[in-house]
């Protein structure tokens, strides 16, 4: 019998894992769920922002606020790279068939990754914990890493910030109206265009965000776009594809499962995971929170 | 006119006399080739024939390569049934996995079928003491080709042949079989049915028929051939690894199908000799495969979507069209 400790200390590192994967899958399901894209270079988003927060790092130095301007420098250029893409390459392939959206996203992800190769080489790379978040707590005996702490904070704000704006804003009605919708928001007068490419931008932000803060606490190494993807595919496929509830949900369940599935079968905790996700999509093919596709 | 050439048939006997005028270079190129082109085609069954994105084909690869190669290595299984023993566990597998992945539609069926090909490889991986985990499992042995030899010897002009070259043989012979068992499938009315079912589902669920099972009847049949596929690449290959069935191989299967062409039945092959043989010219000069794959791939996507077999066939028809008139 594990004590009582050792299942906070577990849990509370599933939460801030959930709390990583909710943030970069977020974007993965905003996106799918207004422009029915399925966004397999949003790992590689993730991978840039990570890459790119380096980077700013290395200019900036470590001192005082740099890494907090690092941080949202890279989300900002992950954005702007996807919206170049939505505007200028994706938005032409809306009207074909979806194996070729799903095959344009891969090519992505091909041709990023071997960029990011090309640009930062293939050595693992790592950035300091930001002033003030170096040390670690003690809570029920577990010793918790503030910057853990700050995550999981963050993920709750940024969850908040969410709900907010999809509830109670114009822009969250359209998209929310959108992703129901798209012809009729469409004659109703709305730029639909521009709401896609508003969406792909603040989708690929929240994957840049999400590699930017990563950064602290797992070294960058070319291959981690493909291991988050897998994740967040699993993620929202568990949640419910577009459903926001769903996402943060399916991000809680994947890190609760994860960081107790290494306790009991150490070797098959990752198949624990995509055992779960086997069987809710032969029960809820839609998701835990999502709807039924038409 | 130009349709009525035989044009398997032709490439066909090209194919088998490839060792005889190439170097062993090529004998090896023309072997990945055709193992890749059953590969491709046996997924088209389901993304051409049935309209089913599925993007985990490589694990019933997976399971077929693994399969062969541990009845041959471990076991000592002969190659005349460790082949049928990899299709056959490929296609159980495949029967499991399509129960399931039949009952979705569209981007969740792919979704579900890239779920199940992970699961596939997170057993290669993990399983070390039946598939030799992470390490995978080198020195799978060539089938046994002493009888073979003793004939070649007899012959003029075709002694002195290495294992490898007789496996190109049969691997040749293994897949033209197994191209022309797909060939009358799709020709069947079975195959019609599937087309019908591309075309409109709802429709020919209207007409009575059962839409699931007949995808599920796909569904196993590509991953029987796939399996088929994997057991010959292992042993080619000198080696079964976790990456056979990677979600890489998966998207790699599904490119060369495409950029061959979707809508006929050899576009796959095609797409596959062109994909292997440009990789195999790439990768002298450059590391960075990926990125020129990706490229190739966006340039498919946008300028030619029916792939090599799609813009042949309309320049085809652009030059009879200028024959007639003229």
């Amino acid at each position: 019998m594990p004590d009582l400790s050792f299942v906070f200390a577990q849990s509370l590192s599933g939460l801030t894992a959930a709390m990583f994967l909710f943030l970069i899958a977020s974007g993965l399901s905003l996106i799918f769920g207004v422009l029915r894209v399925l966004n397999f270079a949003h790992g590689t988003f993730y991978m840039l922002g990570a890459y790119a927060a380096w980077q700013i790092v290395q200019w900036l130095g470590t001192a005082g606020w740099s890494f907090w301007f690092a941080v949202l420098g890279a989300a900002s250029a992950v954005a702007i790279l996807g919206g170049l893409v939505e505007r200028f390459l994706l938005r032409h392939l809306y009207a074909k068939d979806e194996l070729y959206q799903l095959l344009f996203t891969y090519a992505l992800v091909l041709v990023l990754s071997d960029v990011a190769k090309i640009l930062w080489g293939t050595q693992q790379k790592g950035v300091a914990r930001p002033p003030g978040l170096e040390g670690a707590t003690t809570l029920l005996g577990a010793t918790v890493p503030y910057y853990n702490l700050f995550i999981i904070a963050l993920g709750l704000a940024i969850a908040a910030a969410f709900w907010f704006v999809l509830q109670r804003t114009r822009a969250g009605r359209f998209i929310r109206a959108a992703a129901l919708d798209r012809e009729t928001l469409g004659a109703l007068g709305v730029n639909v265009g521009l709401l896609y490419t508003g969406v792909f931008v603040l989708g690929s932000f929240l994957g840049g965000l999400g590699g930017a803060l990563v950064t602290p606490v797992r070294t960058i190494v070319p291959g981690m776009d493909t291991e988050i993807i897998v994740e967040a595919f699993v993620v929202v496929v568990i949640g419910g594809l577009g459903s926001f509830w769903g996402t943060f949900l399916g991000a809680l369940i994947y890190g609760q499962v994860l960081a107790f599935g290494i306790l009991f079968f150490p070797r098959f905790s990752i198949f624990a995971v995509f055992a779960l996700m086997a069987a809710v999509l032969i029960i809820r093919p839609w998701g835990l929170l999502g709807r039924p596709l038409k | 006119m130009i349709r009525r050439i035989p044009w398997a048939l032709i490439v066909l006997i090209a194919a088998f006399c490839v060792p005889a005028f190439g170097s062993r270079y090529y004998t090896f190129l023309a072997n990945d080739i055709v193992i890749w082109a059953l590969f491709a085609t046996s997924l088209n069954l389901l993304v051409g024939y049935t309209g089913l994105v599925s993007f985990g084909h490589a694990a019933y690869f997976g399971i077929g390569a693994y399969t062969a190669g541990i009845l041959m290595k471990k076991l000592g299984v002969s190659f005349l049934l460790a082949l049928p023993a990899a299709a056959g566990l490929a296609a159980l597998a495949a029967l499991v996995f399509g129960f399931f992945c039949v009952r979705l539609t569209r981007i969740y069926f792919a979704m579900l079928t890239l779920a199940f090909a992970q699961i596939v490889l997170a057993i290669c991986f993990k399983w070390n003491e039946v598939t030799g985990g992470e390490q995978g499992m080198p020195e799978i042995p060539y089938p046994d080709f002493a009888g073979f030899e003793s004939i070649g010897a007899v012959i003029p002009f075709v002694g002195g042949w290495r294992t490898a070259e007789y496996f190109y043989f049969v691997s040749l012979a293994v897949v033209a079989a197994c191209l022309w068992c797909m060939r009358r499938i799709v020709a069947s009315p079975f195959g019609r049915m599937l087309t019908t079912i591309r075309e409109n589902p709802e429709r020919a669920a209207f007409i009575g028929v059962d839409v699931r099972r007949y995808e599920l009847a796909a569904f196993v049949l590509a991953g029987a051939f796939a399996g088929v596929a994997g057991g010959l690449f292992g042993i080619f290959n000198r080696g079964v690894f976790p990456d056979f069935a990677y979600w890489n191989k998966s998207a790699e299967v599904l490119i060369m199908t495409l950029l061959g062409g979707i809508h006929t039945f050899f576009g796959p092959a095609v797409g596959a000799a062109v994909l292997i043989w440009l990789n195999q010219q790439i990768v002298s000069y450059t590391q960075y495969w990926p990125l020129i794959l990706g490229a190739i791939l966006i340039v498919l996507l946008f300028v030619f979507p029916g792939g090599i077999a799609g813009a042949a066939d309309a320049l085809f028809r652009r030059l009879s069209r200028r024959l007639a008139r003229a």
